[in-house]
């Protein structure tokens, strides 16, 4: 529980902070909320030789509507987006993470960025088909869709030395939303998690929708073969759950101690069944 | 026992103040809620040394090698030991527990390996410097070299022919068999109509307190001091002396504020001896703290328990007999009294029934994985779950009403010499059992429950009646004549009435969480008719007070509880000769009331303590031959344990979709006699359920097969938090025990021991038209809808692993399955 040795920089500037992170090298690490970084460097299963506080930066929080999305700055934390009904999915989701303190600290940036499969945000992001602006040093302005943004267990398209400036989320006006978490305690991560997005067209059929799922592979995982089977087709309970069926299709969950990739896969559809069934009502 | 419940009652003294038996709210609280207590981490000592530990990443292995070179050269590191280091440690850890003509295997068991590691987490070296981080970073540098050995985690593999063998001087890795028994249990079976048998796996668990173990110890002038988050200063100060060889009048143990311990601190680990000597050894003050992975990895765990259960019965529900086999994974290697941890089982076997044959036979086993020893309710807790378990399935067996059952078999007259040669004190099972449905308005729940089936919601209802053994204890049954423990099991405790009239009490228990202090000051305050506010208890440190025996096994009430109202009767009968002496009365006609001492029918003739004080400290005035002062000091050792009981209902609810249970309400009746506070048992009451909800829920310890600890963080060990909790609707009768003029009985653990069986039962009423029978704890979703997808006939995958191996390896005691068999392996 005691990190290994390392330097400690809090530049006022965006600019600062992309100079440290670059004369830093490799082994140079943003610290934003410290809610992922933190844990893994005390548990030394991260060795950072360089920490980046982004504490001092102006301008990375907050969150503004413009061209039917949402614009939230990187550091903005849970707790300033959690219950928020205009935010839509994103104030439902961000109110399940973790437990209040994690949520006082931890950022929308930051968890977008750690890209861990198991984490709520991720999930949300890919099914509202987001994208993020990063920055690096002597660069400009990079930006990275939801679809490309996460490549791997804790791998994004990120690289060392950038920063993740701002986060861009379509609002949906008019979409139905459910975030799903299966947990065993109120604070774990998820065993599994649907994010289920609805537009219900006039005559009630399902005009679009999307799926994504947590910590059913090694990146969030979009259930397409449930949206296909469900757009088009009226939102009455048999047909949302004939297409929940399709939740596990073609996934690879990895299994640990609390669930078994079989069990992790009826998970899967029991829960896709119950956003959707959720999201569709609103 | 001679005296009955009536006659304890009457020896209540009301005292002065009215004191006793009021909810006052903790005198310790403000101190620890607003941050103000003192853990032995908070305490600092200039040239302090920390200690950094180099732990075996090997389950079982042979040390061939180590290399400190490389650390000791590291700027900032003042020292490295390795146990080749410690050659003039005069004894090994000691374990406890000699039960006579029993062969008890020891392994010796040094605070740093020798030659062999035996678990994951075993301490090989430590190295000290003045910066608490550089030396973990300088342990890094410390190369050990592993000749690793075949691995054996799982208790009834290690049993087996062929298993790898442990401690090779032994040759098997069973430590001990023992077995205790009353009445015929062969022909209780015989005559029996059924026989129910199953195997009921009872999981490791961790006590988890929230803070973790601190040691700091200094050594000065050739004395030594130990601050130590313990619960046992007093028996930690004996051991230290042996295992130093140095005079106990040469050792100090202090407990300062202790952040809980369940069990996990009744002990001296091998990092709180090594503090010590590295203190004697270097001449300066060393300190120690756990993180949490290394108390996960090596503070005691508890449980780990298979247990093999038979339970004869006529058609009619009256029980014949109950035999058990109790298969106990000790871990690789002892720490204060382990093995001895089955034996509380045994003792309970009977349960709240009046079985006329009882059989125990218990075998210990090492594995590689770490100790087993004493968890809140350390043995009742498990026997308690497959009595109370076993008593539903054998309900439906028999087709009876499950309170049915109970209820032809319950005990009902006390004191009741049970067949094994205990002697339950006082108890009214009906009483709690009937209060307990009183609250629960069963009828409306049966309603409830029909209408939701209708609607696809699964709930279920389950009780446990219970009772338990505590207030440790009487030590002609404990001590080396009796079940072999080498101890004693007394408690002390010292009054001293200052010269204002102000009151200290010393208590030889060593209380670190359980309000105490509070509960304590009560009963002095009662009795010598003062001031809460001017009484102080004072208790952890082995220079003040008598000797004492400390905190653990629901004891400080009903023994040191008691030693403290027989030093505060001490006072008072002296105060009373005082009093008696300058008012012209006699001693008999004095009275304590209202706050004076009083003579009886001439209110007005009366001294306040601080009166008397004074006469006493300036004695010129005093009653021919009397001493001065007013300081009096009590040992007590109890002529029985003391026997609580009561009846716990569970309601839960559970999404057969995806296995998960909710606990929907929660009613629990406890009686642990009359109350000296009813918030702190209030409190005990729901800490102690939640333990056990925690165990049937969410807790479990887990090995993989090579040895290595899964459950090394609370991500991983599901702690549960205040959001899993319920609501615990608690009510108390009150029956006294005869054992000691307090009339009072522990309380500490009685609900860890009573809940986690109704929270099982509940499960298996829930699912129960789905056609599970039977299922084992931890009651994860997983593990609830895999055992439904086998009552329904469909296959569920491979399986979670328990006990370090596939469940459907196992294939027994899960969902559905026939009668248990015990295993060839067992004891005899």
């Amino acid at each position: 529980m005691i990190p290994s040795e390392f330097d400690y920089v809090a530049p006022d500037s965006l600019e600062g902070v992309l100079r440290a992170l670059a004369d830093g090298g490799e082994d140079a690490k943003p610290l934003a909320g410290g809610h992922s970084l933190l844990p893994l460097m005390k548990l030394r299963l991260a060795v950072p030789t360089l920490l980046v506080d982004l504490r001092r930066v102006s301008g990375l929080r907050g969150v503004q509507r413009e061209n039917g999305s949402w614009r939230i700055g990187a550091l903005t934390r849970h707790a300033d987006l959690q219950n928020r009904p205009e935010l839509g999915i994103v104030g439902e989701a961000t109110a399940l993470i973790a437990d209040q303190q994690v949520r006082n600290r931890g950022t929308i940036g930051g968890s977008l960025v750690h890209g861990d499969p198991a984490a709520d945000l991720p999930t949300v992001f890919a099914a509202t088909e987001g994208s993020v602006h990063v920055r690096s040093h002597g660069g400009g302005i990079r930006e990275i869709a939801a679809a490309d943004l996460f490549q791997d267990y804790l791998t994004t398209a990120v690289a060392p030395g950038e920063i993740l400036t701002e986060v861009s989320i379509p609002a949906l006006d008019g979409w139905g939303h459910a975030y799903e978490k299966f947990t065993r305690r109120a604070e774990d991560w998820a065993m599994v998690g649907v994010c289920a997005l609805v537009q219900r067209a006039a005559d009630g059929t399902c005009a679009d929708v999307r799926v994504a799922m947590t910590n059913m592979g090694s990146t969030p995982v979009r259930a397409t073969a449930v949206e296909q089977a469900l757009r088009g087709q009226p939102l009455s309970g048999e047909s949302i759950a004939a297409a929940a069926e399709h939740a596990a299709e073609g996934t690879d969950p990895p299994g640990d101690l609390n669930a078994t990739p079989d069990y992790k896969r009826h998970l899967a559809r029991v829960i896709t069944r119950r956003a959707l069934q959720r999201a569709a009502a609103t | 026992m001679g005296a009955g419940a009536a006659e304890a009652a009457e020896q209540r003294e009301p005292g002065g103040n009215g004191y006793v038996g009021r909810a006052l709210k903790r005198k310790e609280d403000p101190r620890l809620i607003t941050g103000r207590g003192t853990y032995v981490d908070d305490m600092e000592l200039p040239g302090t040394l920390y200690a950094a530990i180099i732990r075996s990443p090997e389950a079982h292995a042979r040390i061939t090698s180590i290399d400190t070179t490389a650390a000791k050269e590291r700027p900032g590191v003042e020292a490295v030991f390795t146990g080749e280091d410690m050659g003039d440690l005069a004894a090994p850890c000691p374990m406890v527990f000699a039960p006579p003509g029993v062969e008890m295997r020891v392994p010796d068991h040094w605070p740093l390996a020798r030659g062999k590691v035996g678990y994951v987490g075993q301490p090989v070296a430590v190295v000290l410097g003045p910066d608490k981080y550089a030396v973990v970073d300088a342990a890094e540098d410390v190369i050990v070299d592993y000749e690793p050995l075949p691995v054996v985690v799982d208790p009834e593999k290690a049993l087996e022919e062929g298993a790898p063998i442990i401690h090779e001087e032994f040759g098997t890795n069973k430590v001990f068999e023992w077995s205790l028994a009353g009445g015929d249990v062969d022909a209780a079976m015989a005559e029996a109509d059924v026989v129910l048998e199953r195997r009921v796996v009872n999981h490791r668990t961790a006590g988890a307190a929230i803070e973790p173990r601190s040691f700091m110890a200094q050594w000065r002038e050739g004395r030594l001091t130990l601050w130590s988050s313990t619960q046992i200063p007093h028996v930690c100060r004996v051991i230290l002396s042996i295992q130093l060889g140095i005079p106990e009048s040469t050792i100090r143990v202090v407990a300062p504020d202790v952040g809980g311990g369940f069990g996990s601190k009744l002990q001296v680990y091998c990092e709180e001896v090594l503090a010590c000597w590295c203190a004697r050894r270097t001449h300066r003050p060393v300190k120690w703290t756990a993180t949490r992975t290394d108390d996960m990895l090596t503070t005691h765990h508890g449980r780990d328990q298979i247990d093999y259960v038979r339970i004869g019965a006529k058609r009619d529900g009256t029980m014949t007999g109950i035999h058990v086999k109790i298969v106990q994974d000790c871990g690789s290697y002892h720490l204060i009294e382990g093995p001895l941890i089955p034996t509380f089982s045994a003792c309970v076997i009977s349960g709240v029934y009046d079985f006329p044959a009882v059989k125990t036979d218990v075998v210990g086993v090492f594995t590689n994985k770490h100790t087993t020893d004493a968890i809140r309710g350390a043995g009742r807790p498990e026997a308690t779950h497959f009595i109370e378990v076993c008593i539903d399935q054998l309900a439906d067996e028999l087709g009876m009403d499950r309170l049915e059952l109970r209820r032809k078999n319950f005990i009902r007259e006390f004191p009741n010499p049970r067949p094994h040669g205990f002697v339950y004190d006082s108890g009214d099972y009906d009483g709690t059992l009937d209060r307990c449905l009183e609250m629960l308005d069963l009828d409306a729940f049966r309603r409830e429950q029909a209408e939701l089936r209708e609607r696809g919601i699964y709930r279920g209802l389950g009780f446990s009646t219970y009772v338990e053994i505590c207030g440790l204890g009487p030590s002609r049954a404990l001590g080396p004549n009796g079940w072999g423990m080498q101890g004693g099991y007394f408690e002390s405790a010292q009054v001293r009435v200052h010269p204002t009239g102000a009151v200290t009490a010393y208590t030889g228990t060593s209380p670190h969480g359980q309000g105490i202090d509070t509960g304590f000051a009560q009963i002095v305050a009662d009795r010598l008719g003062v001031d809460i506010d001017n009484v102080e208890v004072i208790h952890g440190d082995t220079e003040t007070g008598p000797f004492g025996k400390d905190t653990y096994g629901s004891r400080s009430m009903a023994v040191g509880g008691e030693a403290l109202a027989r030093a505060v009767n001490k006072v008072q009968e002296k105060a009373k000769r005082i009093v008696a002496h300058k008012l012209e009365a006699a001693p008999e006609d004095i009275e304590v009331a209202e706050g004076a001492y009083r003579v009886k029918g001439s209110p007005d003739k009366a001294m306040t303590m601080a009166e008397i004080a004074t006469e006493a400290y300036i004695p010129a005035d005093l009653p021919d031959g009397m001493e001065p002062g007013l300081d009096e000091t009590s040992f007590y050792d109890p002529e029985n344990f003391v026997w609580p009981f009561g009846a716990h209902a569970c309601i839960t609810e559970v999404d057969v979709e995806t296995g998960r249970v909710d606990i929907v309400r929660w009613v629990a009746v406890d009686d642990c006699g009359p109350a000296i506070n009813p918030m702190l048992i209030d409190g005990q009451i729901h800490g102690g359920a939640a333990h056990a909800i925690g165990q049937a829920l969410y807790e479990q310890v887990v090995y993989d097969e090579e040895g290595q600890l899964v459950t090394g963080t609370f991500v991983d060990y599901a702690l549960p938090t205040a959001a899993e909790i319920p609501w615990i609707e608690s009510d108390r009768t009150e029956t006294p025990s005869p054992t000691n003029s307090l009339g009072v009985k522990g309380v500490g653990e009685a609900a860890t021991i009573a809940a986690s069986p109704a929270i099982v039962n509940s499960v298996i009423d829930a699912l129960k038209p789905l056609g599970v029978t039977y299922i084992n704890m931890p009651l994860t979703p997983m593990r609830v809808w895999q055992a439904i997808q086998e009552a329904q006939g469909r296959g569920a995958g491979p399986r979670a692993t328990e006990q370090g191996r596939a469940l459907d390896q196992q294939g027994r005691g899960s969902a559905g399955s026939g009668p248990a068999v015990p295993g060839d392996g067992g004891a005899s």
